[in-house]
């Protein structure tokens, strides 16, 4: 029989403002096991963890039941009390009568009758626990980003750093992400390509870090501390290790109409191409799709101009194997389609164009080397017209737009306005707007500065429609303040359009198998206080994947999250979850309905020697669990048609405790 | 069909430790109220839930059981939800021959983020299990003692 101790917590007036305290730990007195029960303000405080420990020792608790907040919040930190106190920490059992009682429920008898019942729920299954003691594994020393991003690149420094080995796995041929389009970035107007190429250049100098680009996540086993990922470098016909970046494949190739996606499509590349400049790896890629040697086998002119003999039109996909201890996910953003938005004329006219656009025509290494000129007839424009919110904070559009703020627009719209009335004092700026959202370190005063230094007209009110006339563009909008319909006839327009997490996450996190959210950016372990943590352990995030964020906060989140994997890194051994499946062996016939079940491959069957009643011996074929590799769905528990598979902790007999306590 | 506003079904909700705790627990951050009558019971994914515990329920006297878990193709166990989905599929039928209304039990899909779906599939639930009545037909009556 165990010996159980029943604490009851208050959380302040959060528990009990709706539940009866003293009537839970009373009721609970008398339930089969208990030997103690108690209630305090704050049990997760140090005085209510000293009373967790006192009444262990006093009362020789072999188990405890904590009332309280839900377990993901303070389980393990009962669990730390218990084990501090010599209990095993498998002995602790939450009620959670916080989330799932008190907070959702405003009557106190029926808060109180319910927190009863939870608590009986425990103590019932409390009754049934029996000590665990987790595996330990060791940890790979070596980590992954994915993602080569401002947030890849920044996670992917600091865990190098601090001396652990990282590779970073890049979709596209060169590191940089988004950040490496932007020409100057808010609110101190640098440069963008000045603050990130010396970023990217000492990643590929870091002698602790590979970078794997143009290449993809293929497949991801294991668990954390010990992930086994298949990388797909894809076939970039150029020898990496030989390129030497000179460029003059990239002159030569007679494909000329490439869109350069690079430059948003605005100009063209070659089928040969280095993304810009700076590229890291400053090697060329051959676009298969429009090669002309790979298409028909004739062409083959950037073969004869390579002095290096990089090119190879043989080269074929590999795929590399590599063991890793902790994932960063920094998979990063995209614009939203504009496809769907017909009132805005996107697609009708060349000179209404995204933000992202913008930035590229007016950087220095954009398509017109930095002038702002339309792009129809490569005219200066005299009136831009910029409108925000574009899919943004769209709940009545939520089948073309998001329902999210997408939180940089605001800001990189004032920084357009602002740098083209600089460049240009000549052209007139509307900025249209729903509210304008500044909150950051020194935002606001950049804000202020683009309307009253530097005249831009702020609008509040939304664009119903924009449509071609002649060569100019007509915007339909509404003056709110004023409370008057605008017409103004604009050479430009600039759509902030809103950004989404970019396509390739959702395979990713499926890979990982890491939450996601209903707009697919990565969740997180706890909102506020494990902001860079995925649930899933092992598995750490970065930047935009997890929400939208602008430069700071994403080089903040991606040393949180780089210091997250080193805490990892640093450790020799991890222990494991000792919740993990557990077949009994006299049950098991060895008829492999766990095995084809598991998602782990944890099973397998081994055959062992049995002795029968009449003392003779028999080979019998049984279940045995990796508990290294188990994680402890439960599947197999179900499948197994003799009962004889189990969790520990959430054993059969442990559920249908609570069940009956429940339904008593 | 009369409601009874007197009865107060049972209900046992079973939730998976990943998706749909964390649901309800978001449902209690924001305060999004649901009846009293359910009760969870945690589990590490949906697919742990034997058919057995639900009969056990049903037996005991529980009035509704609902079984939550993550969207397919969220499962942090990669596939548990799909061999819940196929064994509640073949529970219900059998459900629905022993002549237990195919309201009293639900599968449902509710992500960590979605709190207020959470709330609200469970006041809708409860409504329509009260609308039900007792369980009368499962409910062995020895275990009232």
């Amino acid at each position: 029989m165990q010996r159980i101790g029943v604490f009851v917590c208050w959380c302040g007036s959060n528990i009990a403002g709706t539940v009866d305290v003293q009537a839970v730990s009373d009721a609970l007195k008398n339930e089969p096991g208990v030997v103690f029960s108690t209630n305090y303000q704050y049990m997760c405080s140090q005085a209510g963890q000293d009373i967790i420990k006192q009444a262990i020792a006093e009362h020789k608790l072999t188990g405890i039941v904590v009332c309280s907040c839900s377990p993901r919040m303070h389980e393990a930190t009962f669990r730390k009390t218990a084990a501090a106190a010599g209990l095993n920490p498998y002995m602790v059992e939450i009620a959670n009568i916080r989330e799932q009682c008190s907070w959702v429920h405003k009557d106190m008898a029926t808060g109180t009758e319910k927190a009863i019942i939870l608590g009986k729920a425990a103590v019932a299954k409390v009754n049934l626990n029996a000590p665990l003691t987790p595996g330990e594994s060791p940890v790979t020393k070596r980590a992954l980003v994915i993602g080569g991003g401002i947030a890849g690149i920044q996670t992917a420094l600091d865990i190098a750093e601090a001396g652990f080995p990282v590779d970073i796995v890049e979709k596209k041929p060169t590191i940089g992400g988004k950040m490496a389009q932007l020409d100057k970035t808010f609110p101190t107007l640098d440069c963008a390509a000045c603050i990130l190429t010396p970023k990217m250049v000492d990643v590929a100098q870091n002698e602790n870090i590979r970078i794997f680009s143009y290449s993809e996540i293929e497949e991801v086993g294991g668990f954390v501390g010990n992930f086994k990922v298949k990388i797909r470098k894809k076939a970039r016909y150029v020898k990496e290790d030989i390129c030497t970046g000179c460029g003059i494949c990239t002159e030569k190739c007679p494909q000329k109409k490439v869109p350069n996606e690079f430059n948003m499509g605005m100009d063209n590349r070659r089928a040969v191409y280095i993304p810009f400049a700076q590229a890291v790896p400053k090697v060329a890629t051959i676009d298969p799709n429009y090669c002309t040697m790979l298409k028909t086998g004739k062409c083959g002119i950037c073969s004869k101009v390579c002095t290096a003999g990089a090119i190879d039109y043989t080269q074929k996909d590999e795929i590399i194997e590599e063991n890793y201890g902790a994932i960063v996910a920094a998979t990063g953003f995209n614009p939203i389609s504009m496809d769907k938005f017909d009132e805005y004329a996107y697609n009708q006219s060349k000179d209404v164009i995204t933000s992202l656009e913008f930035e590229r025509l007016t950087n220095a290494a954009g398509p017109t080397a930095g002038k702002l000129l339309r792009p129809s007839d490569g005219k200066h424009p005299h009136t831009i017209v910029f409108v925000q919110c574009v899919g943004s904070r769209c709940a009545a559009c939520a089948e073309k737009g998001k329902e999210y703020c997408s939180k940089i627009c605001c800001m990189y719209t004032a920084k357009h306005a602002m740098l083209t009335r600089d460049k240009y004092p000549d052209t007139e700026v509307y900025v249209f707007y729903i509210d304008v959202r500044t909150p950051g370190k020194a935002f606001d005063e950049f804000y202020r500065r683009a309307v009253e230094e530097y005249g831009v007209h702020y609008i509040k009110g939304m664009v119903g429609k924009v449509f071609p006339e002649g060569d100019k563009l007509m915007v339909r909008a509404s003056d709110l303040l004023a409370n008057k319909q605008l017409n103004i006839q604009a050479d430009l327009v600039v759509l902030a359009a809103a950004i989404e997490p970019d396509k390739s996450a959702r395979s990713i996190a499926t890979m990982l198998t890491a939450s996601m959210d209903t707009n697919d950016f990565f969740t997180e372990a706890h909102p506020k206080l494990r902001p860079v943590e995925s649930p899933t352990a092992g598995v750490f995030l970065s930047g935009t994947c997890q929400g939208p964020k602008d430069i700071p906060e994403t080089v903040s989140q991606a040393s949180a999250a780089a210091a997250k994997v080193i805490g990892l890194l640093a450790k020799d051994k991890l222990t494991g979850n000792p919740c993990v499946a557990q077949p009994n062996e006299l049950m098991c016939n060895g008829c492999s309905s766990c095995e084809r079940v598991c998602p782990y491959g944890a099973i397998t069957y081994i055959d062992k020697e049995f002795r029968m009643p009449d003392r003779t011996t028999a080979i019998r074929r049984i279940a045995t669990v990796n508990e290294a590799v188990c994680q402890g769905c439960g599947a197999c528990t179900v499948a197994c048609p003799s009962g004889a598979m189990d969790l520990k902790g959430f054993a059969s007999a442990q559920i249908i405790a609570e069940v009956d306590a429940i339904c008593k | 069909m009369q409601i009874n506003n007197e009865f107060k079904p049972k209900i046992v909700a079973f939730c998976c430790n990943w998706c749909s705790y964390a649901g309800a627990d978001l449902a209690g951050n924001n305060r999004l109220a649901y009846p009293e009558n359910v009760k969870i019971i945690k589990v590490p994914c949906s697919c742990r839930v034997n058919p057995i515990f639900i009969l056990r329920a049903f037996q005991r006297g529980a009035d509704g059981v609902i079984i939550c878990g993550c969207h397919p193709g969220d499962c942090h166990y990669t596939s548990g939800n799909y061999y819940t989905r196929r064994r509640m599929a073949l529970l219900f039928s059998m459900l629905n021959y022993l002549g237990i209304e195919k309201e009293r039990i639900r599968l449902e899909w509710v992500s960590a983020a979605e709190g207020a779906k959470f709330a609200a599939t469970m006041n809708d639930f409860t409504s329509a299990v009260a609308a039900l009545g007792e369980n009368k037909r499962l409910e062995d009556l020895r275990c009232k003692k």
